[in-house]
C-alpha cells in the first residue's frame, strides 16, 4: 500500500499527494495527519493536489474530514493546486467539499492561513476590549 | 441503450479490492487518452468510473468493469460495463437520488457518475446483480 508523505515546514504541515490512491490509503493518511498535527502543534495543513487528476466522492469527503478533524486540533486547512478540469467535474459530481478553503498555489495556502491566524489573534484581543469596556 | 459499434479494443478488469478500483481508473485513463478525450472529459469519466467500481466492489460485492472504445459512426467514445452478481438494487429511483446511501458514503455515487456521463443504462435485479453501462462520446 502507498503511503503519503506529511512534510514539516515550520508551523505548517504539508501533505503533497503524489499517487492514485487507494480508499485505504486514503482513509490512512486521514488517521496519520490527525497524529502528527498533534505530534508536531501544527497550526496549518496544507493538501497540494497538483498531482491528482480526478478527486471523487471518497477522496473530496475525506478532505472534509480532514479539514473538520483539524479544525477540532487547532489547525487550519488549505487545498491547493485544483486543477480545473477537476473543479468542473466536483461541481457536476454535486460535491460541495464544505468547510474546505482552497488556494491556487502553496504559497497562497501559507498567506491564508497566517492570515487566518493573524483573524484569530485579533478577535480574541477584540473580545477582551470589549469585557473591558462592558465592566468600566 | 447505448447504440455504437465496438472497435473491439475491450479490457476486463476485475473488480475485487480497493487497488482495484485504482485499476480500473488507471485502466479508463488510458483508454479515454487513445480515444482523444479532450481533458474535461478524460476527468469526468475517470471520476464516474471511479464511483462506479466502488459502488461494484462495496455493494455488489466485487464484479467486473469492461472497458471498450465504440463507434457509432459519427464519433467516437468510451463505453464502460460494470457488473456483478451482488444483492441487486431493490428501489432504483431511490438509490439514484442525490444524497441517498445505505453504505455510509455521500450518496452522490450513482447520481453523480449519471451526471458526469453522456449516456447511462443500469440494470438491476434482486438476488441477481446489477449491470451499469455508461458512455463518453468524443466531441
Amino acid at each position: 500500500m502507498d503511503r503519503v508523505p506529511i512534510l514539516k515546514i515550520g508551523d505548517i504541515l504539508l501533505v503533497s499527494i503524489q499517487v492514485d490512491m487507494s480508499d485505504q490509503t486514503a482513509v490512512q493518511l486521514q488517521e496519520n495527519l490527525a497524529e502528527r498535527i498533534v505530534a508536531t502543534g501544527s497550526h496549518g495543513v496544507i493538501i497540494d493536489i497538483t498531482a491528482l487528476d480526478i478527486v471523487d466522492s471518497f477522496v473530496g469527503r475525506m478532505l472534509s474530514t480532514i479539514a473538520s478533524i483539524s479544525k477540532v486540533l487547532d489547525a487550519e486547512t488549505v487545498v491547493v493546486g485544483m486543477r480545473p478540469a477537476v473543479a468542473i467535474t466536483l461541481v457536476e459530481l454535486g460535491l460541495s467539499l464544505n468547510g474546505i478553503r482552497t488556494a491556487l498555489n502553496v504559497e497562497r495556502g501559507m498567506e491564508l492561513i497566517a492570515a487566518a491566524r493573524a483573524d484569530e489573534w485579533y478577535e480574541v484581543d477584540g473580545d477582551e476590549d470589549a469585557e473591558t469596556t462592558a465592566r468600566s | 441503450m447505448t447504440a455504437g459499434v465496438d472497435l473491439g479494443v475491450t479490457a476486463v478488469q476485475a473488480i475485487r479490492s480497493d487497488e482495484d478500483v485504482v485499476r480500473v481508473r488507471q485502466l479508463v485513463r488510458t483508454t479515454a487518452v487513445a480515444a482523444k478525450l479532450s481533458l474535461v472529459d478524460q476527468t469526468k469519466l475517470v471520476t464516474a468510473a471511479s464511483e462506479l467500481a466502488r459502488n461494484t466492489l462495496i455493494y455488489g460485492g466485487g464484479g467486473t468493469a469492461e472497458v471498450a472504445a465504440v463507434d457509432d459512426g459519427r464519433r467516437r467514445g468510451i463505453r464502460i460495463v460494470f457488473a456483478d452478481e451482488g444483492p441487486g438494487i431493490p428501489d432504483l429511483d431511490l438509490a439514484l437520488t442525490d444524497g441517498y446511501t445505505t453504505g455510509g458514503g455521500l450518496g452522490l455515487g450513482l447520481s453523480g457518475a449519471r451526471r458526469l456521463v453522456d449516456d447511462f443504462d443500469i440494470r438491476t435485479a434482486v438476488g441477481e446483480g446489477t449491470r451499469v453501462t455508461v458512455t463518453k462520446w468524443s466531441r
